[in-house]
């Protein structure tokens, strides 16, 4: 078993980018979602993305590869909703568990291949934890703001399922991401922290990411960059970071600042620009690498790589671009 | 460079609060405690929690850096009581944003409390009064939650009341917190116990001179602990009388910070400046606080003698309140901005009576504010729970109003000299809200909802993946007034344009909100709107949709409303058909005997003055740029109004002026430099027509067959059922033409201005770009009149005439509405000499690239005109598919759009 701790002092590591992006050039239909297994499933399946690791898993386990040829360190499950939460959308609850162990076999197997292959470049899965689609923070009941549409305790339960899912799989580490309430990821770390103690196992790794959404500098549950790092340190993550929502432009001086104050080591995973007028992302992989380049130079990295409308091309001229460049060292911490 | 990270308390609301050792006192709030605030208590118990937020807004207005929040009470059911408030607290950005000090002696409340606050808390408080197991178990639950802890100086034995008792349970729990428990030093927070003093009773004396010890001692043997301390117990005593009170706690702080006390649960609007306490009490305060001479109560007798002689002096709040005296309108936009529900009621009555009627001060001062805080949000000066907050004071405003709205209808009813509209007694508004099929992201939605909700109206969200037909079901079903529709991945924005043919298909009248984060407007106006006409708007945020919502549903202002959109939309929509009638179709057949009646023997056939195409290379770009058309360039920046009065709107005079004078000066530099090269080519030939729909044209003896689609929508008497192929004559030899023009070059300008960040630039060279092939589009037309096929020798038009299409003859584009069919575009393009003859290449959906490009067909008939084909049926599909050659699968495809 390679030490991911190890590896982060010596360089910067690259996450791979987007799962969706690169299911979309699949075009697959509501068929190719279901499956033999589910062609009688009394909802419709299509967009359930998390579902192809059962279903279609030599495309999850094809996409897996395209980022570790790219020059992936560390690639993410295929499991950003895969929660009873989440999966109620499609009436998948009781899926949840499998969809997480499947994904995570699907990462596992791919990664495992290329670092046998090169055991000098170890890949790592990383367990994705999202942020669901209901939120702890939030009323979406429009006469009552004290109402609020699931428990804390309900998200500890959806998020124990699946980190119990995931670590049956195989992952390296869990990634709590794409965090747009503060509360949720506190949920998802608890969740975390009880499923080692309660099951006497070593904890595994946490990686912590939050999603800034606008020009506000916000969370969209409105704490600032330092309140929400400071919301979630005790988590005592392998490391914490953003994505989604901004493209490379727009997150550097929150990841200036990040690097400023996290103890832990710090990650990045922008998406390819902004969205286009037609919702597209057409910042290409040069433009998003040269922005990133001067992230590394300036020291502010460790963990790297591509969130929406990235591709292998993004991550492999990423990865290119900061090779060269020392990671980030991590501050000294006084007592 | 390494960085060193100090190991301070690090807490956080919606903002960080981090205690360096210079920070001053930490004030911890203590009114919103129903322990210690009777006021809070009976607010709690009555749910009047509206009053209750008020409480706690007013501690953190008077400098409160945390508050405490208790909620122990016999007669409250805490747990719930707790998570009640905290929940609605989180909507209160202007609370949330200090961290929460969740205070209970019931450790249920306690994790309650910790389970609805996403910042880093504090409990207060955990102890070893049962014993050190229960104490380690309650202390990894604070920790798992990320909360800071406050220890209390008890243990199995007590409280402790002495200074070696408080050092000595406190360097206890510090052992086992951080060695067992493996807590932070930093997270550790030591309440050593206030005590009364002054209560009579001798032993008491030194309660204050004990913790004042125990904080020095404590900070030296952990220093990187903290002390805090329920400040209002020292001068319980003195109940009653503020005035002294305050003055006690002054003095007990002066002495316990200087010891090390960090921080403290006061009132923090009623704390006396130490140096201002009148000199006498201040030394009766030290003496007994200090336990000075006081062994036979003489200290303490003197202070309660003393006390007597003054009357509880009660203080001005100290508290911003210069805005109140500002004009109404004013006022009630602070209220807004600020979210400050305190004094709207009274506003909004002071308005209702100044304005003539109660829903003037709805879309007057009401609107007006909500449109700043909708433009502070767009701006990222004002963020979500702050404009949720300014939505709720817009809902309580309009509450208000809402009485005096009703007993106006009433009166309306009752007065049949006026105007008695059955709308005007529907109930309130109902919004359907949705996220379309395939998409699961409802966050957006959600807010949208709430806002709207605070806004007055009805709101029924279907949550999310909802199919196009079960959205457009409801809203029947509902009779909703708009329906809001949702969605965040890419495919969302197709699923949308489908419910927007479908709600054209099933012929609803209610009007479509589209957001989401991967919709924008030009989608909207793009791909959206031509699909539906009876209102598609682009709400950028959920603080616009409040406005939008609001112009949509006042009579009054929706024409106005939808016309400006309308206008935004023209150009890209085109000339969109007949759709008013029932849908009552004709048979093709019958649709083809109702073609346009010309009258023939009137019509002269005009040969041009070539057959075949003529290049237009690189064309004179400073004569394209007079035929601009400079509405469509306004619009693209979100300036509306008719050019060139836009130049000098009272509101946006100054800015369209500042844009169209920036954009003066890039043509010029454009057409001087030649950054860009028109390109243009026009052909014209013999067009004979061989069948009511089908036009073969003679290219150099190589027939092509032209194509064309009837209107088949059953007509009033004498009106036509149009195809293009009618401006043909039906028996003679007659002429067509056709054009493209393009705009190259762009790409590496773009490229400069982005690699400079000069957006503003790109954006103008875009927007000009669009507007010479346009212009292009234009002047090649005039000289086709004119010159090249000269059809109209003698027109003499402005270059407004031409805008307003004041001319002879048209240039109908293969794809828009008259000749819907994109892809005889590859006929045009193929006549006109391919991908050659100006660059244009057509991708794989027929769009024509560089973007910048024109084309279109010339028709010289007098009566040609343009129109919309609009629904076609199945029997015209069939014969069309025919004509075309292509199988029904690919033209059903291709005509999508025009099929029922």
């Amino acid at each position: 078993m390679y030490n991911i701790k190890e590896i982060l002092k010596e360089r910067i590591l690259i996450i791979d980018g987007a799962m969706g992006t690169m299911i979309q050039r699949h075009k697959l239909e509501e068929t190719d979602y279901r499956g033999e297994r589910f062609k009688d499933w009394p909802k419709d399946v299509k967009g359930n993305n998390d579902l192809l690791s059962i279903t279609q898993p030599e495309i999850i386990i094809g996409i897996h590869k395209q980022y570790l040829d790219a020059g992936a360190d560390i690639i993410e499950t295929n499991t950003f909703s895969s929660t009873t939460i989440a999966q109620a959308d499609y009436d998948m609850q009781s899926l949840a568990y499998e969809m997480n162990v499947a994904s995570a076999k699907c990462a596992r197997a791919a990664a495992d291949e290329y670092s046998k292959n090169n055991p000098n470049k170890p890949r790592f899965v990383a367990g994705a934890i999202g942020p669901l689609n209901k939120t702890l923070s939030l009323s979406p009941d429009v006469n009552n703001p004290g109402y609020r549409a699931v428990t804390f305790d309900e998200v500890v339960e959806a998020y124990t399922e699946q980190v119990k899912g995931l670590v049956e799989g195989g992952v390296d580490v869990l990634l709590v991401e794409t965090i747009f309430d503060t509360l949720n990821a506190k949920a998802a770390i608890y969740a975390i922290k009880n499923f080692f103690a309660q099951n006497n196992l070593p904890e595994l790794p946490i990686m912590i990411s939050g999603t800034i959404t606008d020009a506000s500098g916000r969370t969209l549950s409105g704490q600032t960059l330092e309140a929400f790092y400071v919301s979630l340190v005790h988590a005592n993550p392998l490391s914490i970071g953003l994505n989604c929502a901004l493209g490379a432009k727009e997150m550097r001086p929150h990841i200036e600042e990040l690097s400023s104050i996290a103890k832990c080591y710090t990650s990045a995973y922008p998406n390819a620009g902004l969205p286009n007028a037609f919702g597209e992302y057409d910042e290409q992989p040069h433009e998003t690498a040269h922005i990133i380049e001067e992230w590394a130079k300036n020291g502010f990295l460790n963990i790297v790589g591509g969130c929406c409308g990235t591709t292998p091309d993004h991550i492999r001229h990423i990865a290119e671009e900061v090779k060269n460049y020392k990671p980030r060292v991590l501050p000294i911490v006084s007592t | 460079m390494i960085q060193h990270i100090q190991p301070y308390l690090r807490l956080s609301g919606l903002e960080p609060l981090i205690i360096r050792p210079e920070t001053n006192f930490v004030n911890v709030g203590e009114r919103t405690n129903v322990t210690g605030s009777k006021k809070f208590a009976r607010l709690i118990r009555d749910a009047q929690y509206e009053e209750a937020l008020s409480v706690a807004r007013q501690q953190v207005e008077n400098g409160a850096q945390v508050l405490d929040i208790n909620m122990d009470d016999a007669l409250l059911e805490g747990v719930n009581a707790m998570t009640t408030f905290l929940n609605l607290l989180q909507a209160e950005p202007d609370i949330a944003k200090i961290p929460i000090m969740i205070d209970s002696s019931k450790f249920e409340i306690i994790v309650a409390g910790l389970k609805c606050v996403q910042g880093k808390c504090i409990v207060n408080s955990i102890s070893m009064k049962e014993g050190e197991a229960k104490f380690i178990e309650q202390a990894i639950i604070c920790k798992n939650f990320g909360a800071a802890v406050i220890v209390m100086a008890f243990d199995e034995v007590g409280q402790a009341d002495t200074k070696a008792r408080k050092v000595e349970i406190c360097h206890r729990a510090y052992k086992i917190l951080t060695q067992q428990v493996g807590f932070a030093p930093e997270d550790i927070i030591f309440d050593p116990n206030i005590f009364a003093i002054a209560t009579g009773i001798e032993e008491h004396n030194n309660y204050a001179v004990d913790f004042i010890e125990a904080t020095r001692e404590i900070k030296k043997l952990m220093p990187l602990a903290k002390v805090s301390g329920g400040v209002s117990n020292v001068s319980f005593s003195f109940r009653g009388n503020d005035h002294v009170r305050e003055a006690i706690h002054s003095v007990f702080l002066y002495h316990a910070i200087r010891a090390g006390m960090d921080m403290g649960i006061v009132n923090a609007g009623q704390l006396v400046v130490y140096d201002e306490i009148e000199p006498q009490l201040k030394q009766l305060c030290e003496d007994v606080i200090l336990n000075i001479n006081n062994d036979d109560n003489g200290t303490t007798e003197k202070l309660i003698a003393f006390a007597d002689t003054v009357k509880a002096k009660g203080k001005e709040l100290v508290k911003d309140e210069s805005w109140r005296n500002q004009e109404v309108e004013k006022r009630m936009e602070h209220a807004l901005i600020n979210g400050i529900t305190e004094y709207i009621d009274a506003d909004t009555e002071e308005a209702r009576l100044k304005y003539p009627k109660p829903l003037d001060v709805i879309e007057g001062p009401l609107m007006d504010g909500m449109n700043v805080v909708g433009d502070l949000f767009g701006a990222g000066k004002m963020f979500l729970p702050q404009v949720v907050k300014s939505a709720r004071v817009m809902k309580k405003a309009v509450a208000v109003l809402t009485p005096f709205i009703e007993q106006e209808k009433e009166e309306r009813r009752n007065n049949p000299n006026q105007s008695n509209n059955p709308a005007d007694e529907k109930g309130p508004a109902k919004i359907l809200l949705a996220t379309v099929k395939g998409d699961v992201h409802d966050i957006g939605k959600n807010i949208v909802g709430v806002v709207l909700g605070c806004n007055g109206y009805d709101i029924i969200d279907l949550g999310v993946m909802v199919s196009a037909d079960k959205i457009l079901s409801e809203a029947q079903k509902h009779n909703v007034d708009i329906i809001g529709l949702s969605g965040l991945i890419t495919p969302s924005l197709d699923e949308m344009v489908h419910i927007a043919k479908e709600m054209k298909r099933l012929d609803l009248k209610i009007p479509l909100m589209i957001g989401g984060a991967t919709t924008s407007r030009m989608h909207t106006a793009v791909k959206i709107a031509p699909e539906f006409d009876k209102g598609v708007i682009h709400v950028l945020d959920a603080s616009r949709s409040v406005t939008v919502a609001g112009s949509l549903l006042n009579k009054e202002s929706k024409p106005v409303f939808l016309g400006d959109i309308k206008t935004e939309y023209e150009k890209l929509k085109a000339d969109f058909g007949n759709k008013k009638s029932a849908k009552q179709n004709l048979d093709f057949i019958d649709a083809q005997k109702n073609a346009a009646k010309i009258n023939w023997s009137n019509y002269n056939v005009v040969k041009p003055k070539f057959t075949g195409t003529k290049v237009l290379n690189n064309y004179n770009l400073s004569e394209i740029a007079d035929y601009i058309d400079w509405q469509p360039f306004f619009i693209a920046w979100e300036m509306h109004g008719k050019f060139p009065a836009i130049l000098s709107d009272s509101v946006i005079g100054t800015e369209a002026t500042k844009l169209y004078n920036d954009a003066q000066i890039l043509l010029k530099q454009i057409i001087e430099e030649n950054w860009l090269t028109a390109k243009g080519v026009v052909g014209f030939w013999k067009a004979n027509k061989t069948n009511p729909d089908s036009i073969t044209i003679d290219n150099n003896n190589n027939k092509v067959a032209l194509e064309f689609l009837r209107q088949q929508i059953k007509k009033a008497e004498g009106q036509p059922n149009l195809s293009l192929a009618d401006f043909i004559h039906p028996t003679e030899s007659d002429y067509m033409g056709a054009f493209s023009v393009t705009i190259e070059g762009i790409e590496k300008h773009i490229k400069r201005f982005e690699d400079n960040l000069d957006d503003y630039n790109k954006i103008i060279l875009q927007a000009l770009a669009d507007r010479l092939a346009e212009a292009f589009a234009e002047l090649l037309h005039q000289k086709t009149r004119i010159e090249y096929w000269g059809y109209a020798k003698e027109e003499q038009l402005s270059n407004e005439e031409l805008i307003k299409e004041g001319y002879q003859g048209i240039r109908p584009a293969p794809g828009y509405p008259a000749c819907p069919d994109h892809t005889e575009k590859y006929k045009l393009f193929e006549l006109l000499g391919g991908e050659d003859a100006t660059g244009i290449h057509l991708t794989e959906s027929l769009a024509m690239y560089p973007a910048s490009s024109v084309c279109g067909w010339y028709f010289a008939n007098p009566e040609s005109k343009y129109f919309g084909v609009g629904k076609i049926e199945k029997d015209q599909l069939a014969d069309y598919a025919k004509r075309k050659g292509m199988n029904i699968e690919d033209a059903t495809k291709w005509l999508r759009p025009i099929l029922e």
